[in-house]
């Protein structure tokens, strides 16, 4: 199936509104009235809007995402010659330290969930989350994390372990004070935030999806977030659990890492890669969804091998948790147990294979609109490959020997996240910002940042490959002279410049667009999935009418009936619950208003966070707080609760 | 979906609407119970969570247990009185839970409040019993890795007690006011689920605690 070609002016084209007549003016504004948060500074803090949550998770990993950046630059500023002096050696191991910790925790997986939670209710016709005021609190949590850690930062009791805190060197005997307990509570808050934010997904993709939206017309990028999420509820709990320990080795003398007492060192490396191996893939797997949207969009076609890109993900998730070892492979495991790790990483590459055969299949039999947003995406292509090549390469044991923590790792693992995830979501932000603000953004401006962000990036991670190959080890604060290393990281320093100017370059293309770009219609790319159905920006309650849905790209197929739900509340937060695998009718359900109390609670819930790391007891007074903002959150409002009994039909 | 059908159940299925164009859904329940509501999947999703988290908790025991020369490290396995007999009582609070989530799913709401707070007094008594576990596990968090874990079993799963059995207290108050609806009839009967994850997932913690340190 083509889909027939646009004006050239995309941003005012002419895709038919499938929504038909609408809601007439007056139910229209009475739906804006009861799905808007309350307006004020108390009802700034009260929001719940999946879509206002989602813009502040949004701007604030970004915010992180700068801040990580400067540290990189900090960092390539003090390698750039031989004996630098710009960082002394505790600042440069704070400066690794937060630089991987940011990117990671507070970057790369938030992110994901950040974009999902805008995307997912449009693209499967619903008009919110579900479980909205958790997503606030989730939102709130992971902000209150991020701020925690870079007050420590800034109070100079900023972590330097490592982003992945080894014991014994993270332990008590090691790294006295309280900088380790911040990076460990900050696990605590990020991973509870994203744990929550995970269970809102699934409930969001298995119980609201538009009536007709089946499991097997499910956009890909809902099928990535669903896979995800799941991912998310057994990966995250192994850090949570192994912080938890760390934290209590460090401030109420258990023993679990400490060898003198029983304990074993390489326990935290077991539970800590049980994790982060998966991680990799819950910072890989969204992207592949937007891959998939922005593919199919560009080459005006549906994406080939719909089922094998389905499967293809399961599949990865799977393979996901069977390769933590082969970060261990320098310790004194059994080496056959470490080739079964080695023949599961190499086989990870087969379902990453399937998809990008399938997108290259899409791209070759589609017509190309060269845009922006493609060329993010044609860029992972480049870089991923080269990434997972290097993959495989580290799969290998007697390799790993030799370039274990070498500048090759720190070049690798670059290239699969940067070519896997920021590439892609780079292209999203483009390919999305029409929907998320109503405007365009500058097309020209976007090739300039596209560019330099491209060759800076191979100029900045490609030299490290060499530089590892050299012997170059990686978190050392600087190196003599006769090493020799000197130009190839000057040239790395001059990369990373070129990447920070590209990304100065987006962020003036965001600021000017989004007062001044070009107004976006609702369609402007000429997209076949739901979200492209819907006013840009979308209206408060997101749907006026919510869709039947017949198809896997509804707005690429001839208009089926019916057309679309009617009786439904506009007066109420009604949303309808519809089956799991076949998306049948269900029921109806009201969502709760608009509310400060997830906000106090995250403010409680913080307070106990940050006040267990200088007393143990913490955790029992504040509870206190954390109990009562949880209660009133949940205590209904009478008058609520008599509309609803009126309304009332039992099942 | 296009043909009128006669047989169409306007509960189940709507009704079509403007010459079947649109689809009603007005006749449609507002609540419903088990899989079919988003709380279910909400809390099964907090089970998964958390069972993992249990898990990994085993599996470090055991890993410690594959390195240590003499387990438990301080030679004394915990008592057995206090574990066995907690282990029965969260087995007996299945039946007033099980009671609770039958009568909320038939919208009963004096069975409601009566096994509600049957299961809130139990829940008392086996917190009281629970601080008698403590005192007898015969090991103490910082003397030893079998001790740190062993209180981190004990730990985790005595969160989920205090938790739940306050959840149970709000949830119990609640319908003891004018503010019960359907929709709280669900929360009941997924509270109870939630009851159920608890003492099963007691039941392993029980055997590791107790029996991993014997055998």
């Amino acid at each position: 199936m083509t889909v027939p070609a646009p004006d050239q002016d995309r941003a005012q084209g002419t895709w038919l509104d499938r929504n038909g007549p609408g809601l007439p003016p007056g139910a229209a504004h009475t739906l804006e009235q009861t799905w808007s948060d309350p307006p004020g500074i108390i009802g700034w803090f009260s929001a719940i809007n999946h879509k206002t949550i989602s813009k502040r998770f949004m701007v604030t990993t970004f915010i992180f995402f700068l801040l990580g950046g400067l540290l990189a630059i900090a960092m390539r500023l003090q390698l750039a010659q031989p004996n630098g002096r710009l960082l002394s050696p505790d600042l440069y191991n704070q400066v690794f330290t937060m630089h991987g910790s940011t990117m990671m925790f507070l970057f790369a997986v938030p992110v994901m969930q950040a974009v999902a939670t805008y995307l997912v209710p449009l693209m499967v016709g619903a008009r919110s989350v579900a479980f909205p005021r958790m997503n606030a609190y989730a939102y709130w949590i992971f902000t209150f994390g991020g701020i925690m850690l870079y007050g420590a930062f800034f109070l100079d009791i900023g972590p330097d372990a490592g982003w992945f805190a080894y014991v014994p060197l993270s332990g008590p005997q090691y790294s006295p004070g309280k900088r380790v307990d911040f990076w460990a509570q900050m696990i605590t808050f990020t991973e509870l935030s994203a744990l929550m934010e995970a269970i809102v997904l699934i409930t969001t993709i298995l119980k609201m999806r538009a009536p007709g939206m089946t499991l097997n017309r499910m956009p890909l990028f809902v099928w990535t977030m669903l896979v995800t999420s799941f991912m998310i509820l057994f990966a995250m709990p192994a850090v949570m659990l192994a912080s938890t320990a760390l934290i209590t080795d460090r401030l109420v003398g258990t023993h679990f890492y400490n060898p003198g007492e029983g304990g074993d060192a390489l326990l935290w490396q077991h539970l800590f890669w049980f994790f982060g191996h998966p991680e990799v893939y819950l910072i890989f797997i969204p992207p592949l969804g937007f891959m998939s949207s922005i593919i199919a969009t560009f080459s005006r076609r549906p994406v080939v091998g719909y089922p094998a890109m389905v499967l293809a993900l399961i599949g990865t998730a799977f393979l996901a948790f069977g390769l933590w070892v082969h970060h261990m492979f320098a310790t004194n495991l059994p080496e056959l147990g470490k080739t079964f790790f080695t023949a599961a990483s190499l086989m990870i590459a087969i379902p990453t294979a399937v998809q990008i055969f399938c997108w290259i299949a899409t791209l070759w039999t589609g017509r190309l609109n060269l845009k922006t947003p493609l060329l993010f995406v044609l860029a992972f292509f480049v870089i991923l490959l080269a990434g997972g090549l290097t993959g495989l390469m580290l799969a290998s044991v007697s390799l790993d020997y030799q370039l274990h923590d070498t500048f090759f790792v720190v070049a690798h693992l670059h290239y699969v996240l940067l070519g896997g995830a920021v590439f892609p979501l780079f292209g999203a932000f483009y390919y999305w910002f029409p929907k998320f603000t109503g405007r365009m953004l500058s097309e020209r401006l976007g090739r300039w940042n596209f560019w330099l962000f491209f060759i800076g990036f191979n100029v900045a991670f490609f030299p490290m490959h060499v530089l590892g190959l050299q012997g170059m080890t990686r978190r050392i604060y600087t190196y003599p002279e006769e090493m020799g290393w000197g130009n190839l990281n000057l040239l790395a320093t001059v990369g990373a410049l070129t990447i920070a100017v590209s990304v100065l370059l987006f962020i003036i293309n965001v600021l000017h667009s989004r007062r001044h770009g070009e107004l976006a219609s609702s369609n402007p790319w000429g997209g076949g999935t739901l979200e492209w159905s819907v006013a840009s920006p979308p209206p408060m309650g997101n749907f006026p009418l919510v869709p039947m849905v017949h198809g896997r790209y509804p707005l690429w197929q001839a208009p089926a009936e019916p057309l679309h739900v009617t009786g439904l509340s506009n007066e109420h937060r009604e949303v309808l619950i519809t089956s799991v695998a076949d998306a049948r009718l269900d029921h109806r359900m009201w969502l709760p208003s608009s509310s400060p109390w997830p906000f106090l609670s995250a403010v409680a819930t913080t307070i106990l966070f940050i006040g267990s790391i200088f007393t143990p007891w913490a955790v029992v007074w504040a509870a206190v707080p954390v109990a009562i903002a949880t209660t009133v959150w949940f205590w209904p409002k009478r008058d609520v609760v008599r509309q609803r009994v009126r309304t009332e039909l039992k099942p | 979906m296009s043909a009128p059908d006669l047989d169409r159940d306007p509960k189940r299925d709507g009704c079509l609407v403007e010459d079947g164009r649109a689809l009603d859904v007005s006749t449609l329940p507002t609540f419903a119970f088990g899989h079919r509501s988003p709380m279910w999947w909400g809390t099964m999703g907090l089970m998964l969570i958390e069972g993992t988290v249990f898990a990994l908790t085993v599996m470090a025991y055991f890993y410690l247990r594959s390195h240590a020369s003499v387990w438990p490290m301080s030679r004394f396995p915990p008592d057995l009185i206090w574990g066995t007999l907690n282990t029965v009582i969260m087995l007996a609070s299945v039946i007033p839970n099980e009671l609770a989530k039958r009568a909320a799913e038939r919208l009963d709401l004096a069975g409601v409040r009566l096994w509600m707070v049957v299961c809130l007094l139990i829940s008392f008594v086996f917190l009281g019993v629970r601080v008698l576990e403590f005192t007898a596990l015969n090991t103490r968090w910082d003397s030893d890795a079998y001790g740190s874990v062993v209180w981190m079993l004990m730990g985790l799963h005595t969160t989920h007690l205090v938790t739940d059995a306050y959840d149970s207290a709000v949830l119990t108050a609640l319908t003891f006011t004018d503010k019960m609806e359907g929709k709280r009839f669900v929360d009941v009967s997924e509270n109870a689920a939630y009851w159920y994850f608890v003492v099963l997932s007691w039941l392993p913690i029980y055997a590791v605690v107790y029996w991993g340190a014997r055998f």
